[in-house]
């Protein structure tokens, strides 16, 4: 529905990753195996004798997992540039952080695609419930956040490598639901409600992780004794349905609605979510049963959005200071490089700036994700770093990449400087340039450096755009949303 | 003040204060966060204690024997090195290298990525702490230390030990800390810092006008300190590699005088589940470039080295018993080496717990008998200079009586 993108569809291409089942990707891009090495010293080397390398030569680059990682994030940045659905992509983005996985945590490489495009994806501007069902469910967070071996507390392994040893209670999972993903810190949990909540999880598992299995039920590590959720009793007996209930009543508990409200405000609006407008918001997200459309809407057409105060009041991630980048001065992905498995392709080159500037795309460690606030991505380095990632882009320095300015400034007179430079205003800032900035720019079309003036006064003055794109691109306004 | 709002000092203000007072020179931490938990039983190995020939076949590393290199390095009679690391030795004879074997987390977990995180954040067991140990500790030391170049990281990103409003910054390396500006070669060398600067300079009414100015102020302390002028001293050599050439730099920075207290690196490659070797191999070829790289940063200081304390540590240690692919899983205690002038060396600190069945961490592993935030206690608090009272490690009970006693 809504807004065709074939284009980006077409580029997309190129990722077959992105289709592929856990299961599928175990077997193409598979963990290196220990027994493989064992073999190579069977034919008689040691391992002793193996350098690092020698031992990996079973295991070429193109089927290592991080491929996996790959692929995701140059499919991330390419949607994130060329979609036609920016908000869409958005919000794929947003719930992705919010349901954070780290993709380099074990398994979770090769579920990661199948998590965004089964768990996130479809439900990105739906209702939040499914969200959550879908995130609990996915063997993605069960391995991420351990769900996945959660036991009731006496439950000893029958069988397999691990027979004998008992496992038991793991509280990850039920309390980053009830921290992160619904009620927020301060959303009046306990810690006995934490410990009630994995209980009612336990026997939420992954058939056979390590070859991409899907998720199943077991209720023979499953607690079946009766638990109580912020004063709400499950009785005993309930089996899979004990987790149903929890995700149930943590959806319908105003502190998620809240909290929910608050963080679309927080992304959309400013870091400091103006509290009258987080109490309309989470009204409309209990008026209708988490209708994220409809939260939206309140978000959208708010006085507060609008609001001289949040004009340009978000500082950009770098994600969308490098989206941004590229899609004002119109880069693009050099055909021959696409899908080839030696060199990276231009989205790749981009997701990489993305994550020298502090965000490596499927990487955060942390269950909160990442950050959403200004301090978390203003420091002298990264600053600097956005700065050379403008000079190398405009310097077309990056490979793979096509960068064509002078499309940019066309009909603009090369000989007139500040014709060059309004054009690039119009193109990379939208005209919106504070008058100082401007001023500054202004100034450098008189440095020999920016206009060329050559010693023969017939050849008219060129200006040197890519510099002059530089500029802007690493403006302090370019670095606001 | 807007900049204040934003939690963020405006360090710049008061920089030219530093330049011209402070007269002795600051005490520094290097912390080596080795990533994927080092096999701490090959790393100090006790080779007197006949149950680790017992529980280990092919990785075990052999007894001392004079003469012959392919053996452990004898320490105490107990405990020896791993061969690969022969360049330390002399500093462990010199009594400037300290080890604290059985040292780890009160957690149970064998994720690396949740292990790693606790050893960071400094708080085992609690995932929100928005900020690391290191970051907390330097904010809480006394005023007038505002250089930029506090606390710096060798790396592309600032890892979580460093995060927090300490304004520690990352630098994948010295020459990477500039703008750019040799972008288009017809042009000659342009300098586009300058535009740049006089974008950013024009106010400080917020962070990133205030950032912006603090990054040149940076740009240019480096620039004047001008760290490539110098080269490796005594005859120190670094291993080739990401982790030698980093220390290279920490090094330089550190003769710089620009008033580095705090910096860290990262070496990885310790997650030996298959193959791991035992005098050689893949685990020994990792304590080659680890051992020359601390040795040639010890040489490279100098007397410097009388301000300066290395800290290494690793998430968690290894199985006691090899697994079935001749290498070692998950475990929970490991050791952590100390260097420095101001370590009390050529002593293993910390109880060994043993390694009989019955002594094991859940019947496998080696027990962590010094809680990893002792050991970073006693450098932070008493190397640092780090107030006792400080939010070092939140809800954890700071006592001296319990530090692992690394420091003279």
């Amino acid at each position: 529905m809504g807004i065709a993108d074939q284009a980006v569809e077409q580029e997309l291409r190129a990722y077959p990753i992105l289709a592929m089942s856990a299961a599928e990707l175990v077997r193409d891009y598979p963990r290196p195996k220990p027994q493989d090495v064992q073999k190579r010293e069977a034919s008689g080397m040691t391992p002793k004798e193996m350098t690092p390398k020698e031992m990996m030569d079973p295991f070429p680059p193109e089927r290592r997992p991080y491929r996996i990682i790959e692929a995701m994030q140059a499919a991330k940045l390419t949607r994130a540039i060329w979609s036609e659905r920016q908000l869409q992509e958005v919000m794929v983005d947003f719930w992705f952080n919010h349901f954070n996985v780290f993709a380099l945590k074990g398994a979770v490489q090769w579920m990661v695609p199948a998590y965004e495009r089964e768990a996130i994806r479809p439900y990105a501007l739906g209702r939040f419930r499914d969200l959550l069902r879908a995130t609990a469910r996915h063997p993605a967070m069960l391995f991420y956040l351990d769900n996945w071996r959660s036991t009731h507390a006496d439950f000893i392994v029958p069988a397999g490598p691990n027979q004998g040893r008992r496992l038991g209670l793991n509280e990850n999972y039920g309390r980053e639901l009830m921290e992160l993903h619904t009620l927020g810190v301060d959303g009046g949990y306990t810690q006995q409600d934490v410990i009630e909540v994995a209980r009612c999880f336990t026997g939420w598992t992954i058939d056979r992780p390590e070859q991409g299995g899907g998720f199943v039920f077991r209720s023979r590590t499953h607690d079946e004794g009766p638990k109580r959720v912020l004063g709400h009793l499950i009785s005993a007996g309930g089996g899979e349905k004990d987790g149903e209930r929890v995700l149930d009543i943590l959806i319908r508990h105003p502190s998620t609605a809240r909290f929910v409200s608050t963080k679309l405000i927080r992304r959309f609006v400013s870091d400091e979510p103006p509290p009258a407008l987080v109490d309309r918001a989470a009204r409309a997200f209990r008026a209708t049963d988490g209708d994220i459309r409809a939260v939206l809407t309140t978000i959208f057409t708010s006085p507060e959005f609008f609001s001289a105060g949040a004009y340009r009041a978000k500082i950009k991630t770098p994600l969308e200071v490098v989206a941004s980048a590229a899609r004002a001065i119109g880069a693009e992905i050099e055909p021959s490089s696409t899908g080839a498995p030696s060199a990276p392709s231009g989205a790749l080159v981009l997701a990489r700036q993305v994550a020298k500037l502090g965000e490596p795309v499927y990487e955060a460690q942390p269950p909160t994700g990442y950050a959403d606030t200004a301090e978390a991505w203003i420091n002298t380095g990264a600053l600097l770093n956005r700065m050379n990632f403008a000079l190398a882009l405009a310097g077309r320095r990056l490979p793979a990449l096509r960068v064509d300015l002078d499309r940019t400034v066309s009909g603009a007179d090369r000989s007139q400087p500040q014709q060059v430079l309004d054009r690039l205003l119009t193109a990379i800032l939208h005209g919106e340039v504070t008058s100082e900035t401007r001023a500054i720019l202004a100034a450098q079309l008189d440095s020999p450096e920016i206009t060329r003036v050559t010693d023969n006064d017939r050849i008219p003055k060129n200006t040197d755009v890519q510099k002059l794109a530089a500029l802007v691109l690493g403006s302090p306004e370019f670095q606001r949303r | 003040m807007a900049v204040l709002a934003f939690g963020s000092l405006p360090r710049f203000l008061v920089r030219t204060a530093y330049a011209e007072g402070r007269s002795t020179r600051p005490r520094i931490v290097i912390a080596v966060f080795q990533r994927g938990a080092v096999d701490g039983l090959s790393m100090v190995v006790p080779h007197g204690d006949p149950e680790y020939y017992r529980a280990r076949g092919s990785v075990a590393i052999a007894r001392p024997a004079p003469g012959n290199p392919e053996t452990a390095l004898d320490l105490d009679g107990h405990f020896g090195l791993h061969p690969a690391l022969g360049p330390l030795k002399a500093l462990w004879d010199g009594r400037r290298l300290a080890v604290v074997h059985a040292c780890g987390s009160p957690d149970t977990t064998r994720s690396h990525f949740d292990a790693q995180d606790y050893m960071e954040s400094g708080t085992p067991g609690v995932k929100s702490t928005p900020d690391g140990w290191l970051a907390r500790g330097l904010q809480a030391l006394p005023a007038g230390s505002p250089s930029p170049f506090r606390a710096v990281a060798l790396g592309p990103q600032l890892p979580r030990i460093l995060r927090g409003d300490a304004g520690a910054l990352a630098m994948s390396s010295v020459a990477d800390f500039d703008v750019k500006s040799e972008m288009v070669a017809v042009t000659g060398t342009v300098d586009a810092r300058r535009g740049f600067e006089s974008m950013y300079e024009r106010g400080v009414h917020d962070l990133l006008y205030g950032t912006g100015r603090e990054t040149f102020e940076a740009v240019k302390i480096l620039k004047a300190a001008s760290p490539p002028r110098f080269p490796p001293a005594n005859g120190a050599e670094y291993p080739r590699g990401p982790f030698g050439e980093r220390l290279r730099q920490i090094v330089q920075l550190i003769k710089a005088d620009i008033g580095l207290e705090v910096a860290f690196v990262d070496v990885g490659g310790w997650d030996t589940h298959a193959a791991q070797g035992n005098e050689r191999g893949q685990l020994a070829q990792r304590f080659s470039a680890f051992g020359e790289g601390l040795a040639a940063l010890d040489r490279d200081l100098g007397a410097r080295m009388d301000d300066v304390v290395v800290l290494t540590m690793s998430e968690f240690g290894r199985t006691v018993r090899e697994n079935g692919n001749r290498g070692t899983d998950h475990g929970h205690a490991t050791a952590m080496l100390v260097l420095g002038g101001p370590v009390q060396g050529g002593r293993v600190h910390g109880r060994w717990p043993g390694l009989r069945m019955e002594q094991l961490y859940e019947g496998r592993d080696l027990a962590v008998t010094t809680d990893f935030r002792n050991l970073f206690a006693e450098i932070a608090i008493r190397h640092l200079g780090v107030p006792a009272v400080a939010p070092l490690f939140p809800g954890f009970p700071i006592d001296p009586a319990r530090y692992p006693g690394v420091l003279v």
